[in-house]
Formats: structure tokens, sequence, C-alpha cells
């Protein structure tokens, strides 16, 4: 910094001189040139356009001049500074964009690395075949009913046209409550859900009902004391085996495809009259005879036995406080564990039930 | 029900061309469902032998075995050199078994036969240094039924049965085939050769010539005296007598085959006949030795506790609703279900009492279940046995007693009873076509039921009809249908979707559930599903004191295992259980859940009534049947060990911690905008120290925290486990219909650090709610720090909460912030809380 420049030559001003004005402006653009970080930039910035900078220094030379040169230097500064100032945010931008890309560079990580930091949940494919079966007959116009486990004797048994002395409760391998006389059994069916909904609903009635259900079973590869239906009642006026047919029809290839057809055999249940069981055509092989005979999943039948159905056997409909004069119905009902077993050819049925996480995991939150 | 094809083709003139599969066929589609095909698939030159020599060969480990020359008539190599015996037209054989001799007929199985026991066709083939060009057979490779002369030994025919060169397939009848049919409980008439060959006869639209149309002895003469005591137990009760009969008479083959192949075993003559005539027409029936029978027969209900050793040699205690066969002596025998040992017919007997009789259903079948007896005659009385048919069932063993056994039939009958009356069933003529949805005509209908021996009347648009006397099935307007259906073929019923009026899609309930579930899993659970049986093993493993409610357990009756009888009353153990197999099975981490139901029996153990079926109950009625069904509302339960957030690449991992429970909980429940009361408790099987209570209002809805060391231990479990078990039914009924209203300023916000020293036993939870309500600026509070050290000094500690302000309609001034600050100390000095 200059002193007061009283005894100063005011017309000779060294610093102010259009050639040493131009070597200043000249080493402060070789030297933004010349930067190439930020911390250069900085030292740069403070050198040539810092208050001690050369430039700085000559332009407070400029209020020593006689005001006749003043206008002159103080443009020809002026400029020089302009254009240093310019450089030097041009270059600026520059570094930074640069030192950025770098830095980027340096954060490049290797992709393939595993993310299994964060536990990953997943849903029970009997869960979710539930839901599945439901959100079908739901597009139907069905609702979903459900009932206790644990149920009355007379709703599992006799209320289904099953007596004390009938045969065919001996077919049903029942846990009781204890003591026996409770007349409380684990339901060996999701039936007593179609006979409560019959018993507090008025026709028509269209519902199905999946659920758990229990039979005294030893638990093997192909047997569980416990294992789920799905069942389905509906009763309105006018309704046949027709229609039942064309109720499973649809459901069979909601679930299985589009191709897959059902078929009728005569059976006999208590609570449906005439009863039939109902069969797939094979999923896998499609009956096709150049496949069916080596298939597993039908063992060379071309049909695979699915569940039993019939229509609503009158004595029910009374038992459950509906008129058979007015009203006809059907119901049927398939195991759900098998539809899980045979798709994904799972040969041990424990392995539903035994809580390995690796059962589930790969089924995630759907089928 | 097994139906040997010979004996079934006896009875009805089905078409030679007709196989055994389309037989199968078309009764399965007449609701008599082939289990399988029994027999057959015995082909290629099966023959008969004569065994010409044998070389007995010892070999190097001891074994003798025979290199045989066998005579095969026409199937002869012209010479076999290397065999023993003279070189003539032979075969030679190797043969292992020593049960047959020089001379003997055996039955050999000459290359390219196929034997199914065996499941592979025979070849010749080098073996003990000779080439064997066949194989001599035993019964078991021929597939025969064994006893115990012939077990596992070469068959060795009778001398001059057949000779060298016979097909042995025909001769010992192993192309004869048998069907095993499963037959429903309604169609008991099918457990008969009658009933299958009438059906048979129906479905091919052949004749039927009923076995049981015969001649019956007069009933003029009695023949055994007969008191029935008990007329709705047995209805019908008739004896016939045959005397005289050849004590050594043996069973014919043809009668042995047809018994054995129809599934059951040949004994003895007399038990043969019986049993013949039972599988033939489907009536049971018994022999008496008249010798020791004394007095009158009379059939009654047992005396409670009265003693019978029935024929399989067990002393039986009978109860006062058994029916009885009795003599002057007591019990001969339990009506319907099996004979006793006194009376029976052994090698001396020679006059013969023939027992043929109608039982009621209901009484045999309660008599078979108490005495766990479901004999042949037992199945076929409590499913319903063709009334009529007493006097010409014991007519026809009668028959087959003087033909076989050489007995002479002592006139006269002796009939008690008279089969009761069928009913007539009326039903409109368009019922069959109506519901079963095909266009079966009155007239359609009308023939079916007369081929089926019903008597029809059709007058206008009305049928009615009378069911045969053997048809059991045929009760309802219904029935019909599917007597109907039957013949017109349940394989053409059209196919046509119902159009329900529209349904409300799932419930509230149902959605909430599966919206828990999506939770749980998004909470990095993998749901389990777990069998519901435990014990008090499990309860104590779980650390339940004995007081607990817990431990009064629904019980079963009838449990797989005496060590599981009750149905669980927490998702826990089947929870842990899994947790402890996953862990067995080497995973570090296991993070799991259910969504089940728990069972709590209610006070007084209620019984649950049991209804009339005629109507509908009233609803109290039903009120009263859900009152005494055991509590079984749905739960979920998690169970997390290990490590929470896993150890990895980026850096360690999280270990599994208590809050990690209580993080799940508050998950679920704000998806079912429930707010949550979290307390301390102390809870089995929780570690007393760490375990939450959580309430919405008053109500428990759950618990959360860190299994108790013991517990973990007890399962098997490693480190610190985070468990929880909420009342998802609890839950769901608290969430409201519509959730809360997102509430949000657009004002700058205005953020507060607060530190407090409290009492150390000052719940977090409490101070923070506190807190929370402190000032109407007051956005959201959140804990995050929890110091505890000298500089807060002993028994005390340190909560920092975050705080957010904001305003809903303008931007805070200081004094806006100074003055909630305020109210936020003062606030929290209620609880004792200073200002660190």
């Amino acid at each position: 910094m200059s002193a007061p420049n009283s005894d100063y030559d005011p017309v000779e001003v060294t610093p102010l001189r259009a050639d040493e004005v131009e070597r200043m402006r000249d080493e402060a653009l070789a030297a933004i040139a010349a930067a190439d970080s930020l911390d250069a930039i900085k030292q740069v910035r403070i050198d040539h356009t810092g208050d001690r900078s050369p430039l700085a220094l000559a332009n407070r030379e400029i209020g020593a001049l006689p005001p006749a040169a003043r206008k002159d230097a103080g443009q020809r500064v002026g400029q020089a500074r302009g254009a240093v100032n310019r450089a030097l945010a041009a270059r600026t931008a520059e570094v930074e964009a640069a030192e950025f890309e770098r830095r980027l560079a340096a954060e490049t990580v290797d992709v393939t690395l595993p993310t299994d930091v964060e536990p990953v949940g997943a849903r029970h494919p009997i869960t979710t075949i539930q839901e599945h079966v439901a959100d079908i007959f739901v597009a139907m116009g069905w609702e979903v009913a459900e009932g206790p486990e644990v149920e009355a004797e007379w709703l599992n048994f006799d209320a289904l046209n099953l007596g004390p002395d009938h045969p065919a409760r001996t077919m049903q391998d029942t846990f009781w409550l204890d003591p026996e006389s409770a007349a409380m059994v684990l339901r060996t069916h999701t039936s007593p859900v179609q006979a409560r909904t019959m018993l507090t609903t008025e026709p028509p009635i269209y519902i199905v009902c999946p659920g758990r259900v229990y039979r005294t079973d030893e638990a093997d590869a192909t047997h569980m004391p416990v294992f789920h239906q799905v069942e389905g009642l509906a009763i309105d006026k006018g309704l046949s085996m027709a229609h039942l047919k064309g109720t499973l029809d649809h459901f069979a290839r909601a679930i299985y495809g589009t191709e897959i057809a059902t078929r009728f055999r005569p059976s006999y249940f208590p609570f449906t009259e005439p009863s039939a069981e109902v069969d797939l055509l094979c999923y896998v092989c499609h009956n096709d005879p150049a496949e069916v005979a080596s298939c597993r999943t039908c063992g060379g039948e071309g049909w695979v036995e699915w569940g039993g159905c019939g229509v609503v056997n009158p004595r029910v409909l009374i038992a459950c406080g509906v008129d058979p004069e007015e009203y006809s119905g059907f119901a049927f009902g398939m195991g759900l564990d098998r539809t899980i077993t045979s798709r994904y050819d799972i040969a041990d049925l424990r392995d539903l039930w035994d809580g390995d996480v690796r059962f589930t995991e790969p089924f995630g939150v759907g089928l | 029900m097994r139906v040997p094809v010979e004996w079934l083709r006896s009875l009805v003139e089905l078409p030679d061309a007709v196989t055994t599969e389309q037989l199968a066929d078309r009764l399965t589609m007449y609701d008599l469902k082939l289990e399988e095909i029994v027999g057959g698939g015995l082909s290629g030159p099966l023959t008969v032998g004569r065994v010409l020599a044998i070389s007995p060969e010892e070999q190097k480990n001891g074994k003798t075995i025979n290199w045989c020359r066998v005579d095969v008539g026409a199937q002869n190599e012209p010479s076999v050199p290397d065999a023993p015996g003279e070189d003539v037209p032979s075969r030679g054989i190797i043969c292992g078994a020593h049960n047959f001799g020089v001379g003997d007929l055996v039955v050999v199985s000459l290359p390219g036969t196929f034997l199914p026991a065996l499941g592979f066709e025979i070849g010749s083939r080098k073996t003990y240094g000779h080439v064997s060009d066949g194989m001599i057979c035993s019964t078991t490779e021929l597939g025969l039924a064994e006893d115990a002369s012939t077990a596992n030994g070469i068959v060795v025919l009778e001398p001059g049965s057949a000779e060298p060169g016979d097909d042995a397939i025909d001769l010992l009848g192993l192309g004869d085939q048998t069907l095993d049919l499963e037959v429903n409980p309604d169609r008991a008439y099918a457990l008969s050769l009658r009933g299958v060959a009438r059906d048979a006869a129906l479905a091919f639209g052949v004749p039927f010539t009923d076995p049981a149309d015969r001649p019956v002895p007069s009933t003029d003469a009695g023949a055994y005296p007969v008191r029935v005591d008990d007329p709705d137990g047995c209805p019908v009760f008739t004896t016939l007598v045959v005397e005289g009969i050849d004590p050594a008479a043996t069973t014919p083959a043809w009668m042995a085959k047809r018994i054995s192949d129809a599934g059951m075993r040949p004994i003895s003559l007399t038990v043969d006949i019986s049993n013949y005539v039972m599988l033939e027409l489907g009536q049971p029936n018994h022999c008496y030795d008249r010798a020791k029978l004394n007095g009158d027969i009379v059939v009654r209900r047992a005396t409670e506790g009265e003693k019978l050793r029935t024929l399989d040699d067990v002393d039986r205690t009978l109860s006062a609703d058994d029916l009885l066969i009795t003599d002057d002596l007591g019990p001969i025998g339990i009506a319907g279900v099996m004979g006793g040992d006194r009376v029976e017919i052994d090698g001396t007997s020679t006059d013969v009492v023939i027992e043929a009789a109608h039982f009621d259903p209901v009484t045999i079948f309660r008599t078979q279940k108490r005495h766990k007896l479901p004999t042949e005659a037992a199945k076929r009385f409590e499913r319903g046995v063709d009334p009529e048919l007493p006097l010409r069932a014991a007519a026809r063993v009668a028959e087959l007693l003087v033909e076989l056994a050489g007995g002479t039939l002592v006139a006269g009958a002796t009939v008690v009873g008279t089969a009761p009356a069928r009913e007539a069933v009326t039903f409109s003529s368009d019922l069959p076509a109506r519901i079963s949805g095909l266009p079966i005509t009155a007239d359609q209908a009308r023939d079916t039921y007369e081929r089926n021996g019903c008597t029809v009347e059709l007058a206008g648009d009305r049928f009615t009809v009378t069911p045969p006397s053997w048809r059991f099935d045929l009760n309802d307007p219904y029935d019909f249908v599917e007597e109907a259906l039957r013949t017109a073929g349940y394989e053409n019923v059209p196919s046509v979707l119902p159009t329900p009026t529209g349904g409300r899609g799932l419930t509230r309930e149902q959605e909430l559930r599966r919206r828990v579930g999506h939770v749980l899993a998004g909470a990095g659970l993998v749901e389990v599903t777990t069998l519901p049986f435990v014990g008090d093993a499990d309860l104590d493993r779980l650390g339940l004191p004995q007081d607990d409610p817990r431990r009064d357990l629904v019980r079963l009756a009838n449990p797989l295992s005496a060590e599981e009888p009750g149905l669980t009353p927490t998702l826990l153990i089947g929870l842990l259980k899994a947790a402890s197999l996953n862990i067995g099975r080497g995973h570090e981490s296991v993070q799991i859940s259910e969504i089940g139901r728990v069972f709590r029996p209610r006070a007084g153990h209620p019984t649950a009534p049991i209804y009339g079926v005629d109507r509908r109950p009233t609803a109290d009625e039903l009120a009263a049947l859900d009152a005494a069904l055991p509590e079984q509302p749905r739960h979920t339960g998690f169970v997390l060990v290990g490590e929470r957030h896993r150890s990895g690449w980026s850096g360690a991992g999280r270990p599994v911690e208590w809050s990690d429970a209580l993080a799940v909980a508050r998950r679920v429940a704000e998806n079912l905008h429930v707010e949550l009361e979290v307390g301390a408790t102390t809870l089995a099987p929780f570690h007393p120290g760490r375990c939450a209570q959580l309430r919405v209002g008053d109500r428990v809805v759950g618990h959360v925290g860190e299994l108790h060391p013991k517990v973990a231990e007890a399962f098997g479990l490693p480190g610190r486990v985070a468990v929880g078990e909420l009342d998802l039914d609890a839950l769901i009924e608290a969430a409201p219909l519509i959730g809360p209203k997102p509430d949000f300023s657009a004002f700058p916000v205005a953020k507060e650090d607060f530190a407090f020293i409290v009492e150390d036993s000052l719940p977090a939870g409490e101070l923070q709610a506190v807190v929370a309500g402190a000032s109407p600026l007051l956005e959201s509070v959140r804990l995050f720090d929890v110091y505890t050290g000298d500089q807060v000094g002993e028994g005390r500690k340190s909560l920092a909460f975050k705080v957010r302000l904001r305003a809903e309609d303008r931007t805070l001034t200081d004094a806006d912030i100074k003055a909630a600050r305020d109210q936020i100390v003062a606030a929290a000095a209620t609880l004792g809380a200073q200002l660190r």
C-alpha cells in the first residue's frame, strides 16, 4: 500500500502505465490458466484479485492522478480487472466441475455386492392361496364366510345330515373335546360355516369358506392332523348341478389355467344329494396321449382328484331353516394343501408345518 | 368290496367284448368307484412241467441249488446235454427250493413270461454255471393266496391234474381279475355280488337274473324254534336245519378261490359256505352246531355286564344296548356282529342250524363301535341288508351244505317277524331335470326307477315311487334325482355359471387381517403355520407358574399324542419350536410370525347342546351353542432371534433386542390406525424387566419384549430373543373405520432439543406423553438419547428429546418458541423432570 501521495509525482505513476497494467493483467491471466485445483484457484484469487494484488494496488493510485488522467487510467485498470475476474470465474467453474467428476469417480462402488442387511419377510403359501381363492369368488360376487375351529358337534355333524348313528361319521376321524359328552369337536370340515351362514342369513347365499380343519391322522409325508379346505355354498332359486359344474369349471380355470376342465363322478356325502367327486384335467400333462402315461402328477390317469360336491341335501336346508320348496343349492369342498404341494412338487406335507423359513421365503408375499 | 370278475360275469350276461377296464369305468360312473384291478397282468408261456431229474449242487456259500431237467411238453428244447439225467427233449432250469422231487408236476415260467408279483419278464440266463431256461414258480411268485402248507414253496400240482406243456395260467385261474370297488355307505346293497351285478346289468343295459330269486322252504313246519324279544332290534329271524353233513368234507377249489379273490380267508366248508352266501347275496348268516344248542334261540338285549366269549377268543363284557342271540345257557352270539365260541361248528359237527336275520342298523353300528368289531357282517348290517333276504339266503346256505357237505335239509322253516314295508316317496316329475340340470324326462326317470326295482306311479306331474327292499338309500325325493342322474350320466351335466346379485367384497375384518399379514412381512418376518397341539411340558418350558390361567387348556378326548392333549393358549409355543428348528438346521437369525387361533376354555367347561334337525334352531338356541364353545380368538405372534440387521460388508449388524418386538407391534397397530398404550409389566415367558403390556384404552391387546433367558435356553435359542403376541381380533375391533386425517402445516418448523434429568424409575413413555401434550404448537417429539452415569447421578437418568414446533397459520416468533419451551419444561417438571 502506498503512503499518502502528496509528495509523489502526480504525472508519472509507474503502475498505471499502460504497459504495466497490461503486464499485470497478463500475469494474472497466466496464473489463472495454470490453476488446476480449487486450492490453486484460491491462491490465484488472493494473489491477483485480492486487496494486495498488483491491480488492486494500481487501482488505488488512480486517485493520485490529475483529474484529466484519471479517466484514462481508471478505464485501463478497470478493463484489466474485469478480464481477470471473468477469467477467474470461468476457470473456477472448470476446476470445480473437474473436481466434482473426480469425486464421483472416486465414489464408484462394486454393484455386485450383496444387499442382505435388512430382514426380508414372506407370507406362507397356504395363507396366500386362501386369499387367492377368496378373490376368485369375490370377483364373481360371492362373499367369504368364516367360523370357529372348535365347533359344536351339532353344527359339525347333525345339522349336516350326519346323525349320531350315521355310518359316515366313522368316515371322518374326529378330534373330540374332553369329555366327549361336551359335544364339541375340532371341525372336520369347513361345512359348519355353511350351516352357520344358512342359519343366520336369508338366501340368496353365495359364500366360500377357506380355513383350517382337523382329522385324527398321524403326521406323515401325505397326511397331517390339520389341513386347509375351501368350501363353497350357493343357495338360490333354481340352482342345479349344472350351476355347480359351471362354478367349478370357472374356479378350476382361474387357478390352473383356461385349458383346464373338470369331470364329475358319482359319490356320496351325507350333506349333498346327488353327490359327486370332481376331478381336474391333469394340469401337468393335460391328458395328452403323448405325455399322460409317464405323468407323475396324475399317475397316468389324465385326471387328478380335486374335491367333493353336490346339491345341498334338503334335510340340511331344513335343519338350517331354508325352505327346500323355494330354494335349492349346491356345495363343494376341496383341500388346499395339496394344491400347493402338487403345484410346487413338494413331496412332504410336513414341510408346510415345520416352520423352516426356507420353505416360505421363496414365495415372498405372493404365489 | 372285492368283486371277482369271473363270479360277476356268472351272474350278469355282460358282452364278451367288454374288458375289465371298461366294466370298471362304467361301474365307477354308477357310483361303484374302482380302487384298483387286482390280478391279471400275468402273461407269456407259463407252463405245466414235470421234473425229470434233479442234480443238487453245493455252492461255495454253503447253499445247495438244484440243477433240474424239466419236461414242458411242446415247449421242450430238443436237447439239453448239460442237464442231469438222460438227454431227452426238455428244459434245464436252476431252482433254489427243495420242496419238490422227481416226477412232480410244477409250474414253469418259460422265458418271455411276465410275472406281476416280480415285476419283470423271465429270461434265459446263465447262473451257477448253467443256462437256466426259465423258472420253477413258488406261490409268492405266482401271486397265489398262501396257506401254511405252501408258504414260500414251489407250487406242486396234484398228480394227474395236468399234463406237461399245459397252459398254467388258465389251469390256476391266474388270468382272473378282481375289481376292488369303493362302496359308499349309502350303497349297502353293493356289498354283494348280487348288488354289483344288478348295477352292472343296468350300466350295460343287459338282463339281470337275481340270484336271490329262488324257491324257499315252506314255513308250514318250523325248523329250529326261535323267540324274538326285541322285534325293533330284530324285525326278521329265520332258521333252517341241515342234518347229517360230513364233517370231513372240504371246500371245493372254485369256492375257495372265489372267497379268497373276494378278500376273505377260506377256513372250513361250513364257514366258507356261510361267507360265500354273504358275498353272493349280501346276507350275513351264521351256522350253529345243533348239538351244542340248548333250548330255543332267543333274541334279546343283553343285561349290563353279561359276558360272552366271541369266536375270536375274546371275553367280552356286554352292554344293555347290545342285541344278543341266546339259548337256555346264555348268549351264543352278538347279533349281526360275531358269534360265540360255545356253539361253534367244529370237526365233529353233523347237524347245522342256519340263522339268517335282519337287524336294526343303528343297533349293529353302536355295538360294533362299542366292541371295536367292524366285522364283515356288521359292516353290512349297519348299512342295511335287504330284509326280504333272510329266508332265501338261509335256503341258499342249506342248498350248498346239501350239495357240498352231503347233508339233508330238514323240512320246514322258522321265520319270526316280517320285513318292514317300504314307504312310497312322492315328488314332482320334473325334479330330476330341475336339480340335475340335465333334460331328464319323466319317462326316462320312470324307466330308471323301474329297472332299479322300484314300483312307480306317475299321476299327472307327480311321481309316487316305492323303492325296493334292498335300496336303503332311496328315501327322499332328491335320492331319486341322484338315481336318475346316475343313469343319465354325471359326465353329461352341462356347465352354467350362476349369476349372484353382487356381493359386498371382503369384510372389514378379513381385509384388515390381510393387511396385518402384509405388514408383518414388510417388517421382515417370515410367516409360518404351526400345529396347535400342546401339553404341560410345553407350558413348563414357557415357565408359566402353576396358577397361571393359561394352564387351563382346552383338552382333547382323543389326542394323537398323550404328551400333547391340549389346544394351545398361545402362539408362542409353536413359534418358539419353529425358531428352534431353524436354529437347529443352521440358521443364525430367525424372524418369524404367525396368525392363528388360540384356545381358552369357558368358565365351567360347558356342554354344547344338540338339537333336532327337523327345523332351524331359535336364535337363543344358536347363541347357546356359541356360548359353550371355547374362546378362540385370532392372535398374531412373532419371534426374533439373532441379528435384526445382518452384519456384512457395509458394517456390523445389529443384534435383536427387546424393542424390536415392540416396534413390530407398533407397526401393526399404526397400520390399523390403533393407538397403543405401552406399560411395563411382568409376565411369563418374558424377561421380568423387559416386558411391555400393550393396551388399547383399558383393554390389554398383547405383550411384547424379551424372552426370559431361561425360556430361550429351554427352547435352544441363543442370545437375546424378542417375542410378542397380539390379540388380533381385539386390535381389528379397535381399528377405526376411517383413519386419522393427514394433518400438517406448510409454515416453517422450529426444532428444539430438551434433555431432562429424571428418576430412573420414570418410564420414558410417560415423560414423552407429557411433553407431547404440553404445547399446542408441538408437532412431534422423539426420544433420541437415554443416558445414565456420573453426570446425572445415582438413580437418575437423562432423557433427551427432539421437539418440532410448528403453527398451522403463521411463522413462529421467538416469543412463540420461548413460550412453548417454557410450557414443555413446566409440564416435565410435574413428573419431577429437571432440564439438564
